[in-house]
């Protein structure tokens, strides 16, 4: 019964061991790190080695994390805007008459057209304002980004439909990460993340960023987007611009500007027609299309640089005149580049507003004392329930304490396998496990008492110690796990730092206090041989 | 070698007759916490009210609160809670959500560094505006209640119904206290705080689960029993584990609030009153309710010991 086969050993001594190494490089510091993964020889391969480490935290590194907003009322009221122009243009290409000018209504717009017969004709045209809605999982959704209505007294409504909001919206907020991301690179610090946060919020956290006023500035700077010609190198009318196009080389380009990105209403990535190459489609408001129109016709064959934020992006040839305010970049793209490219393009006009709704920032003296005091809690917390256990249950209570070792080993590996961040709220449930992690031994050992007082053998009341106590153990752990689970789904940050803990505590907990006990208890007993319980 | 027991061996100890002093004590705490809470309020931090928490720290010596608190309130930004924490010179400015919207907020940190910058280090800055503040407060809510139910629908699963709604009652009185704790001792209530009741609720339940668990065995075992004398065996033979553990938790906890410096202590002193809690309500509250609910716990496992033959233990 108290019998664990070779085999067995070997493996549960093997598990463990792999989650403890799994933690060593969470042990080194920054420097080490980068030392070790060098000396990593190259014909190993990345999964043989441990790598991964714990991330630490904004409020142990200290730094800044802001929380920016799209503001969803402004943007609709860019959209409205550009949708005005785009039906303005529409109705006099096609010569119909309006009463009353285009009317901006709350979410759209609405103009009346007193002709029937014109309202009819022009009606399909309108419609095609309307896009449909690609989502990246499912494609085409079938949803439009705009409902047109008409009334029987005349009036025309285009209204933005609610996906076409919320698909806008969720387009802002990538656009903002991308030039979130490359304005934070310029600050210089090291590993800032960016992330989407909900649907319309992203939180920039900076590490080792004091004083996030300048990162503030520069996030509500807007990215300069110009279409400009090249010209001849050496005139005056040129200025040298690095190229990405011909790998950072300089390039003239022409000090006139064509146009700004301020013109530009949207860039989505799409294909070409004929040639089915990945393209980049981008679309002018009615001021833009015209200027974009007469210089294209003008300047037929020659290069036309996008130049964005000083930085040449690409230089197609102007193939035929792009009156239609809308026009398609070709340069061979990948699919991932067109992307990239459209994202950039739509990036250099900030879609909407971005407020930002929350700021925390931690000093990284606050941060180095906590992760100090962390530690010296821990140290203690261990002390104090190494000397208890040890005190109460002799031997046993010396296998307990391996056990709690190895848990808290096995913590670390865990959060470094899945490179969970480590926050304050975090070494505070490191210590709570502490705490709670010796529970299961203390019910299992506690039930091992009371059988050989019913008049059990020692092995028999060791094995049903074991048995009687895991129902409870599995009963106290869920209800723990529940409360863990809910707050980690609802919390954010450092709170979901504790959770994280909290929950990878309990499941260690069950393996090292119940799998890893038994088998050393059962070592125990097949090299001591005890006629009674020894506590 | 001698070893250490808490508590001793098989114990008959009559806790259930400790009910006719532990329930109206309860029941009066709850009803004082009410009303404390009606009339002061939790002290809430900027997580849930929205504003600005400033922490600084004197770059030589002593912080002089009096004059913090003098230029904090001179600043135009309305009344700043201005108070002193650790024993390193340590200040925490709490300033209120300015009128403006989200965008307003910002002005605070800006004024105070100019006015403080030279003599303290800015430890921690939090601006939360009213919109997140507001969600903050949703989700904190929705979070206990969720939990609750969570917590009550697994019981039901795994336990008879009348052990679930005791073990439910315990819950909540160690819930209704533990913010007894935070209105009387004015802790800053924050994200922090929803998390250490959510561990209490976890606490808590874990602690009457194993005494439950004992009940349910016990019940199978004594089908005669009456159930005060089947509670009293219950926590009794689980008492000696439950001391165990609570002081183990104690411990470690204490561990915490004495070392674990100024950002985690207050999250630890809720924590170790938590522990406190949950152990007295596992024993003197969540059992003795089975003695007003659970009547019929006995009579249902009589019914079914008839109607089934048991195999002999």
């Amino acid at each position: 019964m108290l019998r664990f086969s070779k085999t067995k050993v070997i493996f549960t001594l093997g598990a463990v061991l792999v989650g403890l190494l799994l933690a060593v490089p969470s042990l080194m510091s920054r420097d080490e790190r980068q030392a070790y993964l060098k000396a990593i020889p190259s014909w190993i391969p990345t999964w043989m080695v441990p790598t991964r480490a714990i991330v630490l935290g904004l409020d142990l590194q200290g730094g800044s994390q802001i929380l920016l907003e799209v503001d969803r009322a402004d943007l609709v009221r860019t959209q409205a805007l550009s949708l005005r122009d785009d039906v303005r243009r529409v109705l006099r290409e096609n010569g119909v008459a309006i009463e009353g000018g285009i009317q901006i209504s709350g979410r759209g717009v609405q103009v009346r057209i007193p002709d029937a017969a014109a309202r009819a004709r022009v009606l399909p045209k309108l419609r095609e304002l309307s896009q449909p809605i690609t989502s990246a999982i499912l494609g085409q959704t079938g949803a439009q980004t705009l409902g047109v209505a008409e009334s029987p007294d005349g009036l025309v409504q285009l209204t933005f439909t609610d996906q076409g909001i919320e698909d806008r919206i969720r387009r802002a907020v990538d656009q903002s990460i991308e030039v979130i991301r490359r304005r934070v690179d310029q600050l210089g610090t090291t590993e800032p993340s960016i992330q989407r946060q909900g649907a319309d919020r992203v939180l920039v956290q900076v590490p080792g960023l004091q004083d996030p006023a300048r990162l503030e500035e520069i996030l509500g700077k807007t990215a300069k987007l110009e279409f400009r010609l090249l010209g001849d190198a050496g005139s005056t009318d040129t200025e040298l611009l690095p190229s990405r196009d011909a790998g950072g080389q300089r390039v003239p380009v022409e000090r006139q500007i064509i146009l700004d990105g301020a013109d530009l209403t949207d860039a989505t990535p799409g294909f070409d027609n004929r040639t089915n190459e990945p393209i980049v489609n981008f679309r002018f408001n009615l001021r833009g299309a015209q200027r974009f129109g007469d210089a294209t016709t003008r300047n037929v064959g020659r290069p036309l640089a996008i130049v964005l934020d000083n930085e040449v992006i690409s230089a197609p040839r102007i193939i035929q005149p792009i009156t239609g305010g809308q026009g398609q970049i070709s340069g061979r793209f990948t699919v991932q580049q067109a992307n990239d490219l459209s994202v950039l393009l739509r990036s250099g006009a900030l879609p909407a507003k971005l407020t930002i709704i929350e700021r925390r920032t931690v000093g990284p003296g606050l941060g180095r004392d906590s992760i100090e005091a962390g530690k010296l809690a821990t140290y203690v917390a261990t002390l104090f329930v190494v000397i208890l256990m040890f005190a109460t249950y002799g031997v046993f209570g010396f296998i307990a304490n391996v056990a709690l070792v190895v848990h808290v080993g096995l913590i670390f590996g865990l959060m470094s396998v899945l490179e969970a961040t480590l926050t304050l709220p975090g070494i505070a449930g490191i210590v709570l496990t502490i705490g709670t992690a010796v529970d299961s031994n203390v019910l299992i050992y506690e039930r091992i008492r009371e059988e050989a007082r019913a008049g059990r053998s020692v092995v028999t009341a060791i094995q049903a110690g074991f048995d009687r106590a895991f129902a409870t153990i599995i009963d106290s752990n869920s209800t723990m796990a529940i409360a863990a689970l809910i707050l980690f789904f609802m919390g954010s940050g450092p709170v979901r730092g504790f959770a994280v803990v909290f929950l990878l505590g309990i499941l260690t907990t069950v393996i090292t206090a119940v799998t890893m006990t038994r088998m050393m208890i059962a070592l125990w007993y097949g090299y001591a041989r005890p006629k009674a319980i020894p506590f | 070698m001698r070893l250490l027991r808490i508590w001793p061996d098989e114990t008959r100890f009559d806790f259930m007759r400790f009910r006719h002093v532990t329930f109206p004590l309860s029941a009066t705490l709850s009803v004082a916490i009410a009303i404390v809470f009606v009339t002061m309020g939790l002290n809430f931090g900027v997580d849930f009210k929205g504003g600005t928490l400033i922490e600084l720290a004197a770059k030589a010596g002593q912080a002089d609160v009096g004059s913090v608190r003098n230029a904090a309130n001179n600043l135009g930004f309305g009344e700043v809670e201005v108070q002193e924490f650790g024993n390193q010179g340590g200040v925490s400015l709490r300033f209120p959500i300015q009128p403006g919207g989200e965008a307003a907020q910002g002005v605070v940190v800006d004024k105070a560094r100019a006015t403080f910058g030279a003599d303290y280090n800015f430890d921690r800055v939090e601006t939360v505006g009213p919109r997140v503040s507001g969600e903050l407060v949703q989700s904190g809510t929705i979070g206990v209640v969720l939990s609750v139910f969570a917590v009550l629908a697994y019981l039901w699963f795994r336990f008879e119904r009348e052990l679930a709604i005791g073990a439910i009652v315990g819950t909540l009185h160690d819930i209704v206290l533990t913010i007894g704790f935070f209105v009387i001792t004015r802790h800053e209530f924050n994200m922090t705080s929803i998390a250490a009741i959510l561990t209490i609720v976890g606490y808590s339940l874990n602690e009457t689960v194993v005494v439950f668990d004992r009940t349910r065995e016990l019940l199978r075992r004594y089908k005669q029993m009456p159930t005060e004398e089947l509670l009293n065996l219950s926590i009794n033979s689980t008492m000696s584990r439950t001391v165990m553990t609570a002081t183990t938790t104690t411990l470690s906890l204490l561990a915490l609030v004495l070392f674990g410096g100024r950002a985690i202590e207050g999250f630890a002193e809720v924590m170790l009153a938590g522990v406190v809690i949950c152990t007295y309500s596992a024993i003197f509250i969540s059992s003795p309710v089975l003695i007003y609910i659970g009547s019929r716990l006995a009579s249902r496992s009589l019914a079914a010991g008839a109607g089934v033959p048991q195999p002999a233990e």
